[in-house]
């Protein structure tokens, strides 16, 4: 794998996007947007609602394509890809939506053993059995396995498709709002699984988030959109003492005292 | 023998290689021509140069959970996240992870399905009867108090079911009235009878066709759009929301929907037959050699208005059908989307099959009644 991607070296950044324009019609979400994910670290994406967290995910991804500027991915700019070569890459990610998406006519194991048969040629069998470890992974009994998604709790959902995510062993995972949803206890849980999960795997994580407990417990960094660009990008405490009236009201607020005092202790 | 992922030297196992998602096909079957040594080996896998789960499984696998859960004691050499990585599998992997297998089909399952799908016919019809009472008491209970009539989101819907629907049906019947009228007069030409072809298209049209293919159409255009809206409707929990507000949601969803199609059917139906008779207008004028005076004295003459009320008064029957069955399999609705399309589905089949069916016995009634 590594022998056909000479460019990739381990201390070069995983994605690298510069200059990025992002227009719907006349609202222009992001203008000239510079962006960084370090190797095999877990990066908190704050920001508003509506300032373009969520749209810079699917830039990245490959979902939207941008107005303008250059994302690199692994090495590779994106934009000179072809088809193929695009799969290629995309391939490595993993991504976790919203709201779970994992796909309503197929089982859990036939969720997370799709790629599995698609992308990695295994046969059914041995796809579904690595699929069982996944959910055994992510905290998930193999009981569920034969469960579709309309039967399962969000907390489950979430779960679920957090091992639909790394079904290939990505090295990036994208997580939109992971803990969204989630009761206090559950959330902590998921901060504490992926944290063991980086730790065990090495991926790199792109976390778009509101959960200030989130950021606390499993960030290295964290980067702030606002004013359509990426105001901050550093560690937390640094972000947390950054002189903008938004970052201040987000890290000073009521909640984020809570956080940071939870933390603490 | 030096192998590429596995090296035995004297009962000592050695790892190596890429251990990966991509080389799975390659290590099952290295592992495979090993397997027996490894119950008893010394395993060191301090050569492995890439690890991810797929590869920890395939280990785990082969040294046992409990051997791999002490990694640290017995492979300290080798990277701590590779370490870790082998114990966090080996735990996923300690609960059993066989499952029971699908179930084999057999000879009596197909009376199990029979059976539950009788079941499921006759619940469906009981739920449907109770619907229609219900409707039917709220709409008594209201017709005395127009103040709660809902006035704006009744024309709202007779726009979309009734208005937006008239080019379709127009054009559909007066397609279906040409294509009569020419039957007709490939039948009628041997008995040298062709000017009944007038007759043939007005019962036709006045009696059954009108009616029936506007009601046919509109159960699949309207039922459907009912359906759907308050599937979504279900599904984003706005009907136990207005429940909770002390808000009837069949006074403020299905009965401006009944009401438009009782307005919308019969009107469309009048549209069916007028466009119907024209298409046989057309058909006989132009190849038929019978001039469009000829065809207007005709209908006068043969034709009494009886026919066109037996058809019309089929029209309001019908659109209370279609409505409240799409309303019903709106509310039938549970949660995912997969559930909107399948009610969606059962709501047009439903609806087109009691059009058909009451429409088939109102014929018999009416012939019964010499009307």
């Amino acid at each position: 794998m590594a022998s056909d991607k000479p460019t990739e070296h381990a201390n070069q950044p995983v994605i690298k996007v510069r200059g990025l324009v992002n227009r719907f019609g006349d609202h222009v979400v992001h203008e000239d947007l510079d962006f960084t994910l370090e190797r095999g670290e877990i990066l908190g994406v704050v920001g508003g609602s509506g300032t373009g967290k969520s749209v810079l995910l699917r830039s990245i991804v490959g979902l939207k394509r941008p107005n303008d500027g250059i994302i690199e991915v692994l090495g590779t700019r994106l934009n000179d890809l072809n088809e193929e070569q695009r799969s290629q890459v995309e391939r490595r990610f993993g991504v976790l939506f919203q709201r779970g998406a994992l796909f309503s006519s197929l089982n859990l194991q036939e969720n997370i053993a799709l790629p599995l048969i698609e992308h990695a040629k295994l046969s059914r069998e041995e796809a579904e059995y690595l699929a069982r470890i996944k959910l055994s992974l992510v905290g998930l009994s193999p009981n569920t396995a034969l469960q579709f998604p309309e039967s399962l709790s969000g907390g489950m959902i979430k779960r679920a498709a957090l091992a639909r995510a790394l079904a290939l062993d990505p090295d990036i995972l994208f997580l939109d709002e992971p803990t969204a949803g989630l009761d206090p206890i559950g959330a902590a849980a998921f901060d504490e699984l992926l944290v063991t999960l980086r730790d065990a795997l090495g991926f790199s994580v792109f976390l778009v988030t509101h959960d200030l407990d989130t950021l606390y417990a499993a960030c290295d960094r964290v980067a702030v959109i606002s004013q359509k660009k990426v105001l901050v990008a550093d560690t937390l405490a640094r972000v947390a003492s950054y002189d903008d009236e938004w970052i201040q009201d987000y890290f000073q607020g009521p909640r984020g005292r809570a956080a940071q005092h939870a933390h603490q202790q | 023998m030096p192998d590429e992922w596995i090296t035995n030297e004297s009962g000592k196992l050695s790892l190596h290689g890429e251990w990966t998602l991509g080389n799975f096909h390659a290590l099952k079957r290295a592992l495979s021509q090993q397997r027996e040594l490894f119950s008893h080996a010394h395993v060191t896998l301090n050569g492995i140069e890439r690890l991810d789960t797929a590869g920890a499984a395939l280990i785990v696998e082969m040294i046992g959970v409990e051997k791999a859960k002490q990694v640290p004691e017995w492979a300290g050499d080798l990277p701590k996240e590779q370490q870790a990585l082998l114990v966090r599998i080996a735990e996923a992997m300690e609960v059993p992870l066989d499952i029971q297998p699908r179930k084999q089909h057999r000879m009596t399952d197909a009376l199990a399905t029979t059976g539950q799908q009788v079941i499921g016919l006759w619940s469906q019809q009981r739920q449907l009867l109770a619907f229609i009472g219900l409707v039917l008491a709220t709409l008594f209970s209201l017709l005395l108090r127009p103040r709660r009539w809902r006035f704006t989101a009744m024309i709202a819907h007779i726009q979309q079911s009734g208005l937006n629907a008239v080019p379709i049906v127009a054009l559909l019947t007066f397609m279906v009235g040409a294509v009569v009228a020419f039957l007709g007069a490939t039948v009628l030409a041997e008995f040298g009878a062709t000017v009944y072809t007038i007759d043939l298209v007005a019962f036709s049209f006045l009696r059954e066709f009108g009616v029936l293919l506007a009601a046919i159409l509109l159960a699949g255009r309207t039922a459907s759009a009912f359906t759907a809206q308050l599937g979504a409707m279900k599904s984003n929990e706005e009907i136990d929301a207005l429940q909770a507000q002390g808000l009837d949601p069949i006074e403020l969803l299905v009965l401006p929907r009944v009401m438009a199609m009782l307005i919308s059917l019969p009107l469309l139906a009048f549209v069916g037959m007028l466009s119907g008779l024209l298409g046989g207008a057309v058909v006989a004028t132009l190849s038929l050699d019978i001039p469009l005076t000829q065809f207007m004295s005709t209908l006068q003459k043969d034709v009494s208005v009886t026919h066109f009320l037996v058809g019309l008064s089929k029209a309001p029957v019908f659109a209370f059908v279609i409505a409240v069955i799409g309303c019903l399999e709106g509310f039938k609705v549970s949660g995912s989307a997969q559930s909107v399309g399948e009610h969606t589905t059962s709501s047009v089949v439903q609806s087109i099959f009691m059009v058909i069916l009451l429409d088939a016995l109102a014929a018999l009634f009416f012939m019964e009644m010499g009307w």
